[in-house]
């Protein structure tokens, strides 16, 4: 993150479904506050939350003793959407979205992420964090 | 989420509104997988619904496939933007029979 970067919200919250809505709420206000208009603003909000689901389902096992924190940040150009959390840490090299044309319950998540954010990077998380998973689209 | 059951002819119309995510899924599947059950197709109405998650649209692909295993009808009906969005991320608005209204979906049959 560079000297410009603005901290827009910070949100730590245990990694259950029920904390989904506080996210969701912060990732609208965020993007409003951005100048997004409502179609990329619920897309964003929809990435987000599937992003912090995985993390839920996959990373915790659904464990309720989880945590997650959500930084957005706007860099000048992009919103920035960073998730850390204390699971044991991911392999990036094997999440693959799955085939769209399998219907089937389930799979999509990561498919939906990739297809909203122009950048989805697995980066160097900080000692004692799990994971650092960041999110990057470009603002209007 | 709410919802609300009701029958029309050979269907159940089930209504949701609200947000469907992983939080209230597991109500939302166990309400269409009960009509299923009881041998009865399935209008899931989605005009109230102000945001769905891929744990939502699961549900939906399941009640689907569920319905089409037991020859059973299952379709969407009434849409919001929002839904649709995410079904057209998904390219499951070319899967889902999908009505304006429920009038229409009897007209179709479903």
């Amino acid at each position: 993150m560079n000297a410009v970067t603005t901290l827009l919200a910070e949100l730590r919250f245990p990694a259950r479904a029920e904390h989904l809505q506080a996210l969701r709420a912060a990732v609208r206000s965020a993007a409003q506050q951005c100048g997004c208009d409502p179609p990329l603003t619920e897309q964003l909000t929809l990435a987000v939350n599937e992003a912090a689901m995985n993390i839920i389902q996959h990373g915790y096992r659904e464990a309720p003793t989880g945590e997650i924190i959500l930084e957005i940040h706007n860099n000048g150009t992009e919103l920035v959407f960073r998730l850390l959390d204390f699971a044991a840490p991911v392999d990036s090299t094997a999440l693959r979205p799955r085939d769209l044309d399998e219907v089937r319950p389930g799979g999509l998540g990561l498919h939906l992420i990739r297809t909203v954010m122009d950048r989805v990077e697995y980066l160097q998380p900080p000692p004692g964090v799990g994971n650092l998973l960041q999110l990057s689209k470009r603002i209007p | 989420m709410e919802y609300q059951v009701v029958s029309q002819g050979k269907f159940d119309v089930v209504m949701l509104s609200g947000d469907i995510d992983l939080y209230y899924t597991p109500d939302a599947r166990r309400i269409v997988l009960q009509c299923l059950n009881e041998k009865r197709g399935v209008l899931v109405d989605l005009s109230a619904v102000t945001y769905i998650d891929s744990s939502g649209i699961a549900c939906l692909v399941e009640g689907y496939q569920t319905a089409k295993q037991r020859q059973l009808s299952f379709g969407l009906i009434g849409v919001s933007e929002n839904a649709m969005n995410v079904l057209r991320l998904t390219r499951l608005d070319q899967v889902f029979p999908i009505h304006d209204s429920l009038a229409a979906a009897l007209r179709h049959g479903g």
